[in-house]
């Protein structure tokens, strides 16, 4: 891991009109780094999530993104980046091979570039027969696994994942994990959420975020020593626990 | 009984807090009202028209008087010559344009026989057509009464009555036409979204495990909207009474009536269309593509379906909207009774039945 | 049975039979199974290519907490919608409280409690008015069974105007439940209740779920989360339509038969790469913290030591693993 902070959050803020959905949050995240970034639904995870994404602009404080700036050069860093949601990944009604040409073509990939990283993600999936079957016949660990590959297609520097293995199976789920470790071992920073503590651990760093705030951010070791816990889901709870806003 | 109540009340619940809707609901039958009996219109009024006299002569000038009288003229003004004529038209400055030839009183009065040019612009027919027949109609008027003043042998006078409808008002068509479009929108499209609805939200999965029969729970759905239909029928009415002059010369009772078998049909359609679509969007797709576009095109009011070629003219009879433009304008224009509409009537609630069990046998007890 | 209603007579009447045949025959449980499932499949498609559920056979005796665990996909949805009688099964029976699912629906569906996924409640109506509607429709009223439901309702009724809508996950699942409740139900169907929601309410939830149990109410829940299992009476593990394994939670961690331990080191990446090419290593997952390696069998414990012990720069530990729900998944998974 190198010193490059590939994004970097400074009082970051987003409110809508009288709430306060992000309240001064401020963390960096390193190259090659997997960032866990969790918290309760309502805590003001996705709202700060599109606010690094170039989605959403911020009420007020800095941030940048693979160097670019959050409120001038949000155009910048959409290409700069990769997403995956659980929500959408794929077009279900296009091919497999489809669905990867489209994506090429999005990211301005020269057609050379799109047949060979097309093959070479079919074989490292073994999905080589279903090149052309439609992605709504594949079980949802392929999905989801071929989203990911799809999402840093364009090799960009940094990745966000957004619940990537809800209601995966555990085994799918394993493989997933590894992949985001190839990932991060080429140097592709991985920012991830996600409801599986167990997931947690597989990160270099975890932030908490309670109420629109940060309220843990560490090493998932350090963080079960800071609040005597012998796993991560006894932290979230504890600090889940204190919430105060309930909003979904 | 209790559970259909219950339900009832729900619905009232929905359309009533979603205030939107349901404005646009009860306000936009009195909007197209408005929009047909005031703004648009298929007469035309204020043409503007040019009238290039050579004659100029007491016959003339009288026909130039009546002309600029007519609501349905404007005397742009007198042309000079006849290459004005083509620049004004090539402009769009004139609609019709009257040409009086030279000695046009002289030829009238010593060999009882005169010519009227009329040039109108064809580009849009059907204006042409109406300008020249009214240009025609008043100097015929005129013709009338200096040949009365004379009383000359062999002479066939034609007497024009327009029955019903003296003042050839358009209003009188498209009341009709605005409560089928209405009815159809407000029960057919909304009683299929709103069944829909509670199919993607997934209520319908529970209302199906529970006691309650399942096709109550689609007629619960179709009440509210038979209530609203009501109201805005009888705004309608009041509306085209007051605002529009419009007279309901036969039984309201019997317009009421039909209104309501209408109304049926429409909510039979509704729920049609619910049990086979499996989106809101498709719902409202179907009920406008399949059902709201044929209404305004092969109901008859607004293009004529006897000018239509056959295979419309066929297709035409399976639209209930015909059948129903037919009863009002008879019941409420022409004042029939119920022995003048009863193979209409009798028409519309045979679909009624049709669609009505149609809908009830689709309906699913299951999903999937 | 609790609730008798009149129109249960035909239904009581045939459960009667039912318990005079099983005498006949000499079965030991005389005591009626809630919902009973014998060789259900289940396919969609205009020619049946997906397949939800394939050959799936259980019961589950009145008064039982028994959860359906599995992934999406798995035919969880599909299992439930076919026991309320919303889906027609291909072919096999399946009987809730001795009435079929296919013939006597319409019994069923007054007698069952459903919440489907996503909270089906009505978003622009109140707590109250949706709790009351629910009861209306089920001939009954809030507080003919407020009982059953007070401890559940207690927690949202400061919020009974609000509109179902604006409820945070967890109170929209406390309201789907209570209504689903009101008609005091014989058997409840929970459809992933505890999906999208926030760990806190999943954790109230469960709680709530024992209590009703003392009520004697048998209750089916499905979840993909595997924790969940424990708190369950039995479970059916479930993956691509197929049940892997049905039994107590207990049962099914003694029945993992491979001795099962937990390493970690400073590099768990190559750790792992590693462990898999060894022999003695049945699997090797990793599994939080650490990794977890199934052996092949106990011999294998030295060589694994050993292993450790030369990882030691890298700050390797070896420490034993009690299984879980998860690691039986897995290895069911995979066999």
């Amino acid at each position: 891991m190198s010193d490059d902070k590939v994004i970097t959050a400074n009082n970051l803020t987003k409110k809508f009109g009288d709430f306060t959905a992000v309240d001064h949050i401020s963390f960096d995240v390193h190259k090659g780094e997997i960032f866990g970034f969790l918290g309760a639904n309502g805590a003001g995870k996705t709202t700060a999530m599109r606010m690094l994404c170039g989605l959403s602009l911020p009420t007020s404080g800095e941030a940048t993104v693979a160097g670019f700036d959050v409120y001038k050069e949000n155009e910048k860093i959409k290409k700069s980046i990769g997403y995956m949601s659980q929500k959408f990944s794929l077009y279900e009604d296009l091919t497999v091979k489809e669905n990867m040409e489209f994506y090429g073509g999005i990211y301005h990939m020269t057609d050379k570039f799109i047949k060979e990283k097309t093959g070479f993600i079919l074989e490292h999936l073994h999905l080589e027969k279903e090149a052309n079957a439609l992605v709504r016949s594949l079980p949802l660990g392929w999905k989801q696994k071929l989203a990911f590959s799809v999402a840093i297609f364009h090799e960009p520097g940094i990745v966000f994942l957004d619940e990537p293995t809800g209601g995966v199976d555990p085994v799918t789920r394993r493989e997933f994990w590894n992949m985001i470790y190839e990932a991060a071992d080429r140097g592709i920073t991985v920012f991830v959420t996600t409801h599986y503590m167990d997931e947690a651990e597989y990160c270099n760093r975890v932030s908490i975020m309670v109420d629109g705030r940060i309220e843990a951010l560490d090493t998932p070791s350090q963080l079960k020593k800071t609040y005597e816990a012998t796993s991560m889901d006894e932290v979230f709870l504890k600090l889940a626990r204190k919430a105060v806003r309930t909003a979904d | 009984m209790k559970q259909f109540f219950a339900f009832v009340r729900k619905e009232f619940f929905h359309i009533w807090r979603d205030k939107r809707t349901m404005f646009i609901l009860l306000a936009m039958p009195i909007v197209q009202i408005i929009i047909f009996g005031f703004a648009l219109t298929n007469e035309v009024k204020n043409a503007n028209i040019a009238i290039l006299d050579n004659s100029k002569d007491a016959a003339t000038a009288s026909l130039t008087t009546q002309l600029d009288a007519s609501r349905y003229f404007a005397l742009e003004r007198n042309i000079v010559t006849y290459k004005q004529i083509e620049e004004e038209f090539r402009k769009g400055k004139i609609k019709l344009a009257i040409i009086f030839p030279q000695h046009f009183g002289e030829d009238l009065q010593h060999f009882n026989k005169a010519q009227v040019q009329l040039i109108a612009d064809a580009a849009d027919p059907n204006t042409a057509t109406q300008l020249t027949n009214y240009a025609t109609a008043i100097v015929n008027d005129y013709q009338n009464r200096i040949t009365n003043e004379r009383k000359l042998p062999y002479t066939i006078n034609t007497e024009m009555r327009m029955l019903y409808n003296p003042q050839l008002k358009g209003a009188f068509n498209f009341v009709p036409g605005v409560m089928a479009m209405v009815l159809l929108l407000v029960c057919t499209m909304m009683t299929a979204i709103t069944i829909v609805k509670e199919k993607e939200m997934g209520t319908m999965e529970i209302m199906l495990v529970s006691p309650m029969v399942p096709q109550l729970v689609v007629l619960a759905k179709a009440v509210p909207y038979l209530i609203l239909s009501s109201i805005n029928i009888t705004s309608i009415l009041l509306l085209s009474v007051f605002a529009l002059e419009v007279p309901i010369n036969g039984s309201i009772l019997l317009l009421g009536f039909e209104s309501i078998l209408f109304t049926l049909v429409s909510l039979s359609l509704g729920l049609l269309i619910s049990s086979g679509a499996a989106s809101q969007q498709t719902a409202m797709f179907i009920s406008l593509i399949a059902l709201f576009l044929p209404t305004l095109m092969l109901s008859g009011f607004m293009f004529p379906v006897e000018n239509m070629p056959l295979p419309l003219r066929i297709i035409s009879n399976i639209v209930p909207a015909k059948w129903f433009y037919i009863i009002i304008k008879s019941v409420m224009i022409k004042g029939l009774g119920i022995s003048g509409v009863w193979k209409e009537t009798l028409i519309m609630a045979g679909m009624m039945i049709f669609f009505l069990t149609m809908a009830i046998k689709k309906f699913k007890i299951r999903l999937g | 049975m609790n609730g008798a209603r009149p129109d249960d007579t035909v239904g009581r009447v045939s459960q009667r039979t039912m318990i005079v045949v099983m005498r006949l025959t000499k079965k030991r449980n005389i005591q009626m199974n809630a919902v009973v499932a014998e060789n259900i499949i289940k396919t969609y498609g205009k020619k049946k290519e997906v397949t939800a559920l394939s050959d799936i056979s259980f019961a589950v005796p009145q008064g039982e907490l028994f959860g359906i665990i599995g992934p999406d996909g798995a035919g969880k949805t599909s299992l439930f919608r076919i026991l309320t009688t919303l889906l027609l099964a291909d072919s096999g029976k399946a009987a809730v409280d001795g009435f079929d699912v296919v013939k006597d629906y319409k019994a069923i569906r007054k007698r069952v409690g459903y919440m489907p996924g996503k909270f089906s409640l009505y978003p622009d109506l109140s707590v109250e008015e949706n709790l009351n509607f629910f009861a209306t429709i089920f001939n009954t009223s809030i507080a003919e069974n407020y009982d059953l439901i007070k401890d559940i309702y207690v927690q949202i009724e400061p919020f009974k105007d609000r509109k179902a809508g604006k409820l945070s996950g967890g109170m929209k699942q406390k309201l789907a439940l209570s209504c689903a409740l009101i008609h005091r139900p014989s058997v409840l169907f929970l459809d992933e209740p505890t999906t999208g929601v926030d760990a806190v309410s999943r954790k109230e939830f469960w709680e709530m779920l024992k209590g009703l149990k003392k009520q004697g109410i048998t209750i089916l829940v499905s979840t993909p989360y595997m924790d969940e299992a424990g708190l369950c009476d039995r479970v059916a593990l479930i993956q691509s339509g197929k049940i892997l394994s049905i039994n107590t939670p207990q049962g099914i961690v003694e029945n993992f038969s491979k001795p099962l331990w937990a390493v970690k080191s400073s590099r768990m990446l190559s750790l792992l790469n590693e462990l898999l090419q060894k022999d003695f290593v049945e699997d090797v997952y990793p599994f939080g913290e650490y990794h977890h390696v199934v052996m092949k069998d106990s011999s294998g414990e030295p060589l694994l030591r050993e292993f450790v012990r030369e990882h030691n720069n890298e700050k390797a530990v070896l420490q034993e693993a009690q299984p879980d729900i998860e690691d039986c998944f897995i290895a069911l998974m995979k066999n």
